[in-house]
Formats: structure tokens, C-alpha cells, sequence
């Protein structure tokens, strides 16, 4: 018991010293990250595991809103709006619309899995893939330099009607095209 | 090896890499469950997954590297908007197959195979 007790202080102490070497605010960011992070990855998780589908939606929603909470804490604070606007509102409630259009038995079990085989095979494949990124991001010696850039709502339409003048305009034809697309899927054409 | 209190150290200084991180953590599970998941709805919302990690590297990238201008930004919103258009297509062709077939079962939609 007094061992415990003893290494339990040992650790305290070991924290308290690293927090004054990387000062506060290094720790507060730190945990905006991590709690951040924590709600993506859980509500990912969420997603993948979860057995009725519209907990999976609500997951994947918090989700959205977690990655615009990193996008923001990424001083890319339009971004993070934009994230809000369309993934955490547009895209959650066009999920949940399809979700509710397309559903008629019970929805406890409305979200099936393969089988175990399969799902161990999934495991592999997704596991391997994180280990090859995860060796590149931790191996490849990045020059990190965060540069402040300024006021990124300028900074994005400057770019986006001068040397992006092109790309916007061809999203903006795209969204035409997959709204008319979408609604004639969905309404069906008229034969008469 | 690094020591314990080393990478304690790593851990709290919040970077590049964790970002990396992060992003490759969440693509790998919308991987998973594009392969395991049957309903065809719940294989949109884990491409969606897939596509908000690639703009987590997008952001990160124009954060953390000498950049002089807001390209990397400006490429996630592109990103944005073309996954805004391809989820609003697959849930119009997902409504549409239900409406023709009564099911929203990948496995059950095999008609092409020969």
C-alpha cells in the first residue's frame, strides 16, 4: 500500500516538473487536443461498432463536430464553420432523412455486420494500413514551421476568385449538377 | 528506446505527427467498416469518415508547414463541396435502389454479376 502510495506521488511529481518545462499553456492545448481527438475517434468508433443506425448517425455527427472543434484549434476557424454548417448540420440531416425513407422492420438491428471471418479480415487490412501511415507520419522528417497567415476568410477568397478561379467554378457546376442529379433519382422521371 | 518521461514529453507537445495520427486513426476506421458494414447507408456515412480524415490532413499540412498562402485550406473546402455532392448522390441512389429492390443490402445487390 505505501509503495502505491509512494509511486503514485513519484508520478505526481514527474507531471509537475514536465508541466513547468513545457509551461501552461502547452497543457491546455494539449488537452483541448486530446478531448477533441477522443470525440472523432469515439464517435468513429461509434459509427463502425454501434448496432442501430441512427446511434451510428448520432455518432457520426458528434464526430463531424469534434473534427471541427481540431480544425478551429488548427486556426482555420471558416473551416471549422464550414464543417459545422455542412457536415454537423447539411450531411447529418440528410443521413438521418435517408436513415428514416429507407427503414421499415425494427431499428435495433438496422445496422448489420459481416460475419466474424470477414470482420477479422477487415481488422487486418484497416490495421496494416494504419501501420504503414503511422510509420510515414512518425518517420518522415517534416520541416514544421506554423507561420501565421492572418485573417483565413481573406486569405481564402483571395485565393479562391484569383489563382482557384477555375476549380470554384467547376464545384460550383458540380453542386448544380448533383442537386438536379439527386432529385431526379429520387423523384423519378416523368414519362408523359 | 525512448524513456518514458520522453515520450510523455512527445505526447503532450501537440504537432504535425498527431495530427498525422488522428487522421490516419480515423481513416483506418472507416476502412473497417466500409469492409464489415451490409446497409448501404452505413457504407456512405464510413466513406464520410474516410473523406473528413483526408482534410484533417489537408488543415494540418497548412498549419504546421512553411506555407505562404491558404492553398491547403482552400483544397479541403473543394473537398468539402464534392463530398457534399457525392453524399447527397449515393443517398438519392440509395432511396432509389430501396424503392426498386426493398433492400438496402449491399450483399443482395448483385444484379451485374454474370
Amino acid at each position: 500500500m505505501n509503495d502505491l502510495i509512494l509511486s503514485l506521488h513519484r508520478l505526481i511529481d514527474m507531471g509537475m516538473t514536465m508541466a513547468e518545462e513545457l509551461g501552461t499553456p502547452e497543457i491546455i492545448l494539449a488537452a483541448v487536443f486530446y478531448v477533441f481527438a477522443g470525440i472523432s475517434v469515439l464517435g468513429a468508433l461509434g459509427v463502425v461498432l454501434g448496432r442501430n443506425i441512427v446511434h451510428s448517425a448520432l455518432c457520426l455527427t458528434a464526430s463531424f463536430i469534434g473534427i471541427g472543434c481540431l480544425y478551429i484549434f488548427l486556426s482555420a476557424d471558416f473551416l471549422g464553420a464550414v464543417q459545422f454548417l455542412v457536415y454537423g448540420g447539411a450531411v447529418a440531416i440528410l443521413i438521418v432523412m435517408a436513415i428514416m425513407l429507407t427503414r421499415r422492420e425494427d431499428m435495433a438491428h438496422s445496422n448489420p455486420s459481416r460475419s466474424i471471418p470477414h470482420q477479422l479480415a477487415a481488422l487486418v487490412v484497416a490495421g496494416m494500413f494504419l501501420l504503414a501511415m503511422a510509420a510515414v507520419a512518425l518517420m518522415s522528417p517534416f520541416q514544421t514551421a506554423p507561420a501565421d497567415i492572418g485573417d483565413t476568410v481573406t486569405g481564402i477568397a483571395d485565393l479562391m476568385l484569383t489563382k482557384y478561379v477555375l476549380p470554384f467554378e467547376i464545384v460550383a457546376v458540380l453542386l448544380l449538377i448533383a442537386m438536379i442529379g439527386a432529385i431526379i433519382l429520387a423523384k423519378g422521371v416523368d414519362e408523359s | 528506446m525512448i524513456s518514458f518521461v520522453e515520450m510523455m514529453h512527445l505526447a503532450l507537445h501537440v504537432g504535425l505527427p498527431h495530427f498525422l495520427l488522428l487522421s490516419a486513426v480515423l481513416f483506418a476506421i472507416g476502412l473497417f467498416g466500409l469492409f464489415t458494414k451490409k446497409g448501404i447507408i452505413a457504407v456512405l456515412m464510413c466513406i464520410e469518415l474516410m473523406l473528413n480524415a483526408v482534410n484533417i490532413n489537408f488543415i494540418a499540412f497548412n498549419h504546421y508547414m512553411p506555407a505562404t498562402d491558404l492553398s491547403g485550406q482552400l483544397m479541403a473546402l473543394f473537398s468539402i463541396a464534392v463530398a457534399a455532392a457525392e453524399v447527397a448522390i449515393g443517398l438519392a441512389l440509395a432511396f432509389r435502389i430501396y424503392h426498386d429492390h426493398h433492400t438496402v443490402n449491399v450483399d443482395d445487390l448483385n444484379h451485374l454479376k454474370g
